[in-house]
């Protein structure tokens, strides 16, 4: 590969190594064989274990906390409670909004939802801690409690005015078109589960904090607890080299480890604490429930004339979470009116949270599901009427796509699926007891971009170093950052070891919306692009070198050899070179921010989601795309949905390592049929509490409930996207399965549902 | 913390005895015991471990039918090639309850004495209203959530469902539970709740279950179960029916039929109503799904459970219809 020449296409040339390649993942190893440290598997002496306390009623006040009793308990080195906790300073958001001026308690006196923290203790074994936590006697004031969405007393809730998005006369519209529908549906609470729960160690040594703690941002996370301790940026170092999962969860720093490190300053030792699997489901939020009424008006060949959409998500008492409901309505077709609102409601639950795809997942449940339902009521194929509505440009930023694959998404699908061969009449295709349906649906997920740096070292032996403060929770940064820096640099991705999951590396935004890979490829590219000049120009420069007499413009390094274009000249490894000039390394660090950008500008974008570029900014629109064509088989007596058949065709532009991006597809797509057939957080009316907060009853899916899945790349290379070219991956698959799966039990069955999961006891 | 004394008893007779203390539980293959103590139901002062006694996992099967040790594994006995063909329910019960992990831990002893997944049951720190935990404490589940909950066999003072599969196809074949020297019927050894739900087993302080003997029948050889669940594995029925069949002669007419439910009762449930209204009728498919319906019999819905009233006889019926169509 020669210096300045890397290609942008969909790299098939440079093998598994090459950006583009189909390279294993790099930390898989580590993982099967167990040698990856996970964080709370630091062995640290003096090491205490802290035990939350939750409260069990939904709303009220804290009377009293007796902790005499566990006080007394054996091994036990501190109760903490809103009381003796030590105070903390209110942080700022993830948007970097100043935080009003007032003390932070982690620990609550006033309950807002069951399952809040309200005390916890410290002992010196797990098991003290347990126990000693159970003798902990915290009683309450009561007051009534708004359990949900559909509670009486939950009433319209806050307009959202940033969420209305509305052009031409849509009510009008609506009012005059021939053909008209209008659906409601609904999502229930929905958790991110992630296979390793929440917990943390964190250590004080002096002022400095250092957090092993999984994270899907840990510059974000260091600057929340150097702000809820008041210490320098720079004195917190968070320790994240592996993640079990964290699905949007593992973001930011939480109220369980502001109680954690509060004990290990109030104890001067060090202090864990990990999350029980209940407390998983309370600890923090998952997704939000919500409600979307959806009316499509259209002529007689299905042509929409107008949407009209009304969304609501749920949020807590004293926090605001917006899922963005209208994401998706506004985008996906091709509308002459449209209006779009959303209003949240305040109910007695943890704020909800980021879980895959928020926003754009519960929307493209609304729409995906109504133009199937437009579909039926003109009688086109519902293929068909989504090709008649494409949206050739972004209807509502008005801009062209970057690039959108959809109709060849839809095309490839179709043909692999068999769609050809589908028969419209619902209750129309059988085999012995199962009815069978097929069901179609689109989804789309936006391309968010922000800044990255990363620090690139060719080492004396050859080898390249890549260090950088992002991380892999099972995506496969490693991997695509040695792929990248491989390629870049000229040697073999063996040659190539990626540092990452440590604040003190060079520094990085949020792993979440689907962007830290367009982010960190640039980076990298950058990085190992400056370090190769740098080694070249050694080369051509450097008398000791013996390529200086060649007075060669440029050298090729590949395969981990320098040599020059021609050939005429000697023929060296790297590591030759080095010792020939007398250097024991080259060392670039390389960014994407603008080249003006202030000290202040680059702690704001890596600690901070403020600096996200908009995915309208500028001509273009840029998303990624895709089609799902989903087979289920509905007993007809039973009522159970299991799916039978997946082919999806997906758009995420260039593809960086293929193998591991339809691993993540197909992980999105498992679990959008656990969200479709599955999940639900199942609340007690009277208490306001989940009662299937664990594994056993929160179902998910097994390997039983999963056919195979055949995902199609469609996608080709958009640099209005990302510096190499690939769009988002991580969330886009989960988008537009549960209205596939829907779509699919309409046409199986005649019934459509509207409320996920499709259980049982909807189809009987 | 809490400290509990543990035994490892060296006999049978050891184990009885040192088991007739209050506070102590028996510890075989843990997948109930340890998953009851972490959620703070299960609470033992002493454990005595039994895993260790010699001959208590052998699985005979003759003539007269299978004895089969208390220490069997659940995984060895579904896998077991003569019970697979004496017994096909009761293999196809195991292979359908929990995980292959679980499997290959939990005895078959103490899978009669698995305890059920009432979640008001398993949260006492959230829920101290509970009559099986605390008697005359209440019951938290009546008015709660309700969707896993029992129809069958339910009192004011508890709704809890009975979860497991192996005993559903246990009592449909008769099957006895060896205690040492005292014999009881399946269907005597699991106990209504009534007003005493805390009370779930027959089976006295100092005695252990030492094994299960299921008598050799047609019905038996001729066997299977069905399983629905909202999850394809690793999940608890929402209706489940074991179902045997013996055919006269003709291949037609229904000598011996044997019918029971799992999923939707307080205890494996024995459907009598529906195999005394076939015995001696033709299996015709109208006949079954009309005699499936006496199943739930006297079943009481709370609510979001209601589903398991009509699915239930479905169940029963399209089992054996299976069975039929295998004439």
């Amino acid at each position: 590969m020669t210096v300045h020449n890397m290609r942008h296409g969909d790299a098939s040339d440079g093998g598994a190594d090459a950006i583009g390649g189909r390279l294993s993942r790099v930390d898989g190893p580590a993982k099967i064989t167990g040698s990856a440290k996970y964080a709370v598997e630091q062995q640290l002496e003096g090491l205490a274990y802290a035990v939350l306390v939750e409260s069990t009623v939904a709303s009220g006040k804290v009377r009293r906390i007796d902790t005499a009793e566990a006080e007394a308990a054996p091994g036990v080195l501190k109760v903490l409670t809103p009381d003796t906790i030590i105070s903390l300073r209110t942080a700022s958001d993830w948007f970097g909004t100043p935080p009003p001026d007032k003390p932070y308690c982690p620990l609550a006196r006033d309950i807002t939802f069951s399952g809040q923290h309200v005390a916890a203790v410290v002992a010196e074994t797990f098991e003290q801690a347990v126990a000693a936590a159970a003798l902990v006697k915290v009683s309450y004031d009561e007051t009534p409690s708004i359990v949900d969405l559909s509670d009486s007393k939950a009433g319209d809730g806050i307009p959202i005015d940033a969420m209305t998005k509305e052009w031409g006369d849509a009510q009008a519209a609506f009012a005059s078109a021939p053909v008209r529908i209008c659906a409601a549906y609904n999502t229930p609470r929905e958790y991110q589960a992630p296979m390793e729960p929440h917990g943390l160690i964190a250590h004080w040594e002096g002022d400095k904090l250092t957090v092993w703690e999984p994270s899907q941002w840990l510059d974000g996370m260091a600057r929340t607890y150097a702000e809820w301790f008041d210490v320098p940026f720079e004195n917190v170092r968070l320790v994240s080299p592996y993640i079990g999962g964290g699905f949007g969860s593992k973001a930011l720093a939480l109220s369980h480890g502001a109680v954690a490190a509060s004990a290990a300053r109030m104890l001067g030792r060090p202090v864990r604490l990990v999350m029980t699997r209940p407390q998983t489901f309370t600890g923090y939020g998952g997704r939000a429930a919500t409600r979307q009424t959806v009316t499509i008006g259209a002529d007689g060949e299905g042509i929409i004339q107008s949407i009209v959409h009304r969304g609501i998500n749920e949020t807590s008492m004293d926090g605001m979470w917006v899922e963005p409901l209208g994401s998706v309505t506004s985008i996906m077709y091709a509308t002459p009116n449209f209006s779009s609102k959303q209003n949240v409601v305040r109910v007695n639950s943890v704020v909800p949270g980021a879980m895959r795809a928020p926003g754009e997942n519960p929307s493209a449940f609304g729409i995906e599901s109504t133009i199937d339902e437009l579909a039926y009521e003109v009688g086109i194929d519902p293929l068909e009427i989504r090709l008649r509505n494409y949206a050739e440009q972004d209807p509502h930023a008005k801009k062209a796509w970057s690039t959108r694959q959809l109709r060849e998404a839809f095309a490839v699908g179709a043909e692999r699926f068999g769609w050809a061969r589908r028969t419209p009449e619902p209750r129309s295709m059988r085999d012995g007891n199962q009815l069978i349906g097929w069901g179609v649906a689109a989804g789309t997920y936006p391309v968010r971009r922000a800044y990255g740096e990363a620090i690139v070292r060719i080492l004396a032996d050859g080898s390249v170093e890549v260090e950088s403060s992002s991380i892999d929770m099972g995506q496969g940064t490693y991997t695509i950052l040695a792929q990248t820096a491989a390629e870049t640099v000229g040697v073999p991705a063996d040659n190539v070891v990626v540092k990452l999951g440590d604040s003190r590396f060079p520094r990085a935004g949020v792993a979440g919306g689907s962007r830290l890979a367009g982010v960190m490829t640039g980076a990298v590219y950058k990085a190992a692009t400056s370090a190769l000049d740098q080694l070249v120009g050694l080369a051509i420069s450097d008398p000791r070198s013996p390529f200086h007499a060649l007075q060669a413009n440029t050298l090729v390094v590949a395969n981990g050899r320098i040599s020059s274009p021609r050939g005429d000249g000697p023929d060296l490894s790297i590591a030759k070179l080095l010792t020939s000039v007398g250097r024991d390394h080259i060392e670039a660090t390389g960014d994407t921010m603008p080249a003006n950008s202030t000290a202040q500008d680059r702690y704001k974008n890596y600690t901070t989601i403020a600096m996200a570029l908009p995915h309208t900014e500028g001509d273009y629109s840029r998303h990624s795309w895709c089609a799902h064509f989903i087979e289920v088989r509905v007993d007809e007596d039973f009522g159970t949905v299991r799916v039978s058949r997946v082919v999806s065709a997906l758009d995420s532009g260039r593809l960086y390592n293929p193998k591991l991006a339809e691993s993540q597809w197909k992980g999105g797509i498992i679990m959008g049929i656990g969200q479709a057939l599955l999940e639900e957080g199942i609340v007690d009316r009277r208490h306001g509490r989940i009662v299937n907060n664990n594994l056993a009853d929160y179902l998910v899916p097994t390997n039983a409930d999963i056919p195979d899945i055949e995902v199609i790349s469609v996608g080709i290379p958009d640099l209005h996207s990302s510096v190499l070219g690939g769009k988002g991956v991580g969330e886009l698959a989960i988008v537009g399965v549960a209205p596939a799966i829907a779509n699919a039990v309409f046409h199986a069955t005649g019934k459509r549902v509207r409320d996920l999961p499709i259980t049982l006891e909807k189809l009987i | 913390m809490r400290d509990f004394s543990y035994l490892r008893a060296g006999s049978v007779e050891a184990a009885r005895q040192a088991a007739a203390l209050p506070g102590t539980m028996i510890l075989a293959g843990g997948t109930t015991l340890i998953d009851l103590a972490k959620c703070g139901v299960a609470e033992p002062d002493s454990l005595v471990d039994i895993t260790h006694l010699k001959g208590l996992d052998k699985i005979e099967v003759s003539a007269r039918g299978a004895t089969i040790g208390a220490l069997a594994k659940m995984g060895h006995v579904a896998d077991h090639a003569d019970i697979k063909r004496h017994f096909p329910a009761v293999s196809e019960a195991l292979w359908q309850a929990a995980s292959a992990q679980i499997r290959n831990m939990a005895t078959i002893g103490g899978n009669l004495m698995q305890r059920t997944r009432c979640p008001y049951f398993r949260d006492p720190a959230n829920f101290p209203a509970c009559n099986k935990r605390e008697p005359g404490s209440g019951c938290s589940a009546i008015g709660g959530v309700t969707r896993g909950h029992a129809v069958l066999g339910t009192s004011d003072a508890c709704i809890a469902m009975y979860p497991g599969d192996l005993a559903t196809a246990l009592i449909a074949f008769d099957a006895i539970v060896h205690l040492g020297e005292r014999q009881v019927s399946v269907d005597d050894f699991f106990l209504l709740p009534g007003a005493t739900p805390d009370k779930e087993h027959a089976i006295e302080p100092g005695e252990m279950i030492t094994a299960i003997e299921i008598p050799d029948s047609a019905a038996a050889r001729r066997s299977t179960y069905l399983k629905i669940r909202d999850r394809q594995s690793y999940e608890f029925a929402a209706a489940s029916a074991a179902v045997g069949i013996e055919f006269e002669a003709d291949g037609r007419t229904i000598r011996d039929l044997r019918v029971a439910l799992g999923g939707v009762a307080t205890k494996p449930w024995r459907a009598r109503a529906v195999e005394e209204a076939l015995k001696g009728k033709v299996l015709e498919p109208d006949a079954v799904r009309a005699a499936s319906l006496l199943a739930v019999e006297g079943a009481v819905d709370n609510g979001a459970n209601h589903y398991k009233i009509e699915l239930a006889p479905r169940v029963v019926a399209r089992a054996i219809l299976k069975m039929g169509e295998t004439a």
